[in-house]
């Protein structure tokens, strides 16, 4: 063999590093546009926060590991009981309440995944289905615990830090998921290009490749279920400290299905259309619902088509293939 | 030179219809050997069988003296039994040395690493540059698998194999597809294999087969029907009639 070896360069690596840097920026900052812009709707954008932890959770199991899910509410629901129950048993300290909705999802995501990695293609999607529908069924009917279909409710959580209070204005809580999420974020960004997320990429595009290589895709497909989990736990948790309610809605196919079609709206397989699905998406619906509350989804029917025929690759891979156009044009006039 | 990898009375049945019947076959240490066969000899089965991807009905197949039958494909592959795709199987997106650099981390138990990153293992991307370049793939280890030559790609293939070191490695008709301008890299790239890797190959191509194997075995109709030295394949009657058929008799 040669000893000829390539270059190690540091210019991607600090690229890479860049572009997260810019990337997290700019959710910062499109945070406290949302914050300056619409200060009375903080509420509904916390709301906007916590269904981008769940829809970012989905994006790891379907855009990274190519398993189709419509049951992703099953984590983000499990996470807001465990949460909202702890914190009703005396558990008010809200960082902890996260990691209680985050280690009850990572949980659940175990479970499902355990179920669900034992069929491919449609049954597996129908077992999703199905583990979200049984966990409604059993929030439902465990009303002692759960509060039925009333909900859970009267949780008070302690103030973040012992100063800001979770009060109506919802300032607290939507600083409070903001940075959740930013962090979040970084963590998934740091995830998907570690060696365990090479390998899930690697298992969505050929899984007989990957077993050729000696690697076994059950644990590793269970690892990135349990992460998802965990993600979308937080979500439920933030959403249950902030609306100090949780409702059969957050273990729901409903909620399920929209965070599917929010990720097919921003685009699968890079995070950033995750949350880019989840805002147009939620500001459509807020919008678009309060002109027209019966028929708001037809609208959104008619996007989605525009979207999956015009730009299947979804919002954020559109705009990356522009930008990408865009650069090579530029580059070619230069020359 | 003893016996590194043995396969003996391997069958398979598919609902009655037998498609491999009793193969028996030994590759020692370091021996290039060959399998070849008409279309529909059953080759594929047989990788597949020997590789752990479907079951057998009967017989065994042994590594380093340790009975393998009943273990499963990635178990296989942890032990050094290691095989190419007669169709590449690459991820498009990710580069050459992605590749490699995967294939060194699971050979160190280090695929499946959440808190590291990928590309900073210094140590693996040195290795994979070092086998990249062997293979004269340097120039394209950067860029995405789906923008380089199918040669090339085909290159990619054995350089996974060798990151990932293997005892026995099966090379699934390494040339097909390849151009023929294209082949000599191919056959370069096989020369320069490890001295004691034992390689089976499967291939079409009568020149590559004999000017880079020691020994070849015919497989027709899932049985093995010729075990012998390359000079004389061709001069054997059973082989004549299972790749002419009724021509060879009309032509004798």
């Amino acid at each position: 063999m040669t000893g000829a070896t390539l270059p190690h360069d540091t210019a991607p690596r600090l690229r890479t590093l860049g572009q997260d840097l810019l990337g997290l920026a700019l959710i910062a900052l499109a945070g406290l546009a949302g914050y300056a812009l619409f200060p009375d709707n903080l509420a509904f954008l916390t709301r906007v926060v916590s269904v981008a932890l769940l829809v970012l959770s989905l994006d790891l199991i379907v855009g990274y590991c190519g398993i189709a899910s419509l049951g992703q509410g099953a984590l983000y629901g499990t996470g807001a009981y465990a949460a909202g129950i702890a914190c009703l048993h005396g558990v008010t300290e809200p960082f902890l309440l996260i990691l209680i909705g985050a280690a009850a999802g990572a949980v659940m995501g175990l479970l499902m995944g355990a179920v669900m990695l034992r069929a491919h293609g449609l049954p597996q999607l129908v077992l999703s289905i199905a583990i979200v529908q049984l966990l409604h069924e059993a929030a439902n009917k465990a009303s002692s615990i759960t509060g039925g279909s009333d909900g859970l409710s009267g949780m008070v959580p302690a103030p973040l830090f012992g100063v800001f209070e979770f009060d109506l204005w919802g300032r607290s809580a939507y600083f409070f998921g903001l940075a959740l999420l930013i962090l979040v974020f970084a963590a998934l960004r740091f995830i998907v290009r570690s060696p365990f997320g090479m390998v899930c990429r690697g298992l969505k595009e050929d899984p007989l490749r990957i077993s050729a290589l000696g690697i076994r895709a059950f644990p590793v497909l269970l690892k990135m279920f349990a992460i998802s989990g965990a993600v979308a736990g937080m979500g439920g948790a933030l959403a249950a400290i902030a609306t100090q309610v949780v409702g059969l809605d957050s273990v729901s196919f409903e909620i399920s299905a929209n965070a599917l079609v929010m990720l097919v709206l921003g685009g699968i397989g890079h995070l950033y259309g995750a949350l880019i699905g989840t805002v147009i998406f939620m500001a459509l619906e807020h919008v678009v619902a309060a002109i027209n509350p019966f028929h708001w989804m037809t609208l959104v029917g008619a996007v989605l088509i525009a979207i999956v025929l015009f730009a299947p690759r979804g919002l954020s891979g559109t705009l990356d293939e522009a930008a990408r156009l865009l650069t090579r044009s530029r580059w070619r006039a230069g020359r | 030179m003893s016996t590194l990898f043995e396969v003996s009375n391997l069958s398979k049945e598919f609902g009655g219809l037998q498609v491999s019947r009793d193969i028996s076959l030994a590759l020692a240490e370091g021996e290039r050997l060959a399998l070849i066969g008409p279309n529909g000899a059953g080759k594929t089965t047989f990788v597949n069988l020997v590789t752990g991807r479907i079951r057998p009905s009967a017989g065994q197949v042994r590594l380093g003296g340790e009975d393998i039958t009943a273990l499963g494909a990635v178990q296989r592959v942890r032990r050094g039994l290691v095989r190419t795709f007669q169709v590449t199987r690459l991820f498009p997106d990710m580069t050459p040395e992605e590749h490699v650099v995967m294939t060194i981390l699971q050979r160190h138990g280090r695929a499946t690493r959440i808190f590291a990153r990928f590309h900073g293992d210094s140590a693996a991307r040195d290795e994979a540059a070092e086998i990249l370049a062997t293979l004269g793939l340097t120039e394209v280890s950067s860029r995405k698998v789906a923008t380089i030559a199918y040669g090339q790609q085909r290159l990619l293939e054995i350089a996974i194999a060798l990151a990932q070191r293997p005892k026995v490695l099966l090379l699934d008709e390494p040339a097909a597809g390849v151009p023929s301008a294209d082949t000599p890299r191919i056959e370069e790239a096989l020369a320069q294999l490890p001295p004691s890797l034992a390689v089976l190959m499967i291939e079409h191509d009568m020149d590559l087969v004999f000017r880079f194997a020691k020994r070849v075995v015919v497989l027709a109709a899932g049985e093995l029907i010729f075990q012998g030295l390359p000079a004389e394949v061709a001069r054997d009657a059973k082989v004549r009639e299972a790749y002419l058929g009724s021509y060879a008799h009309a032509g004798s």
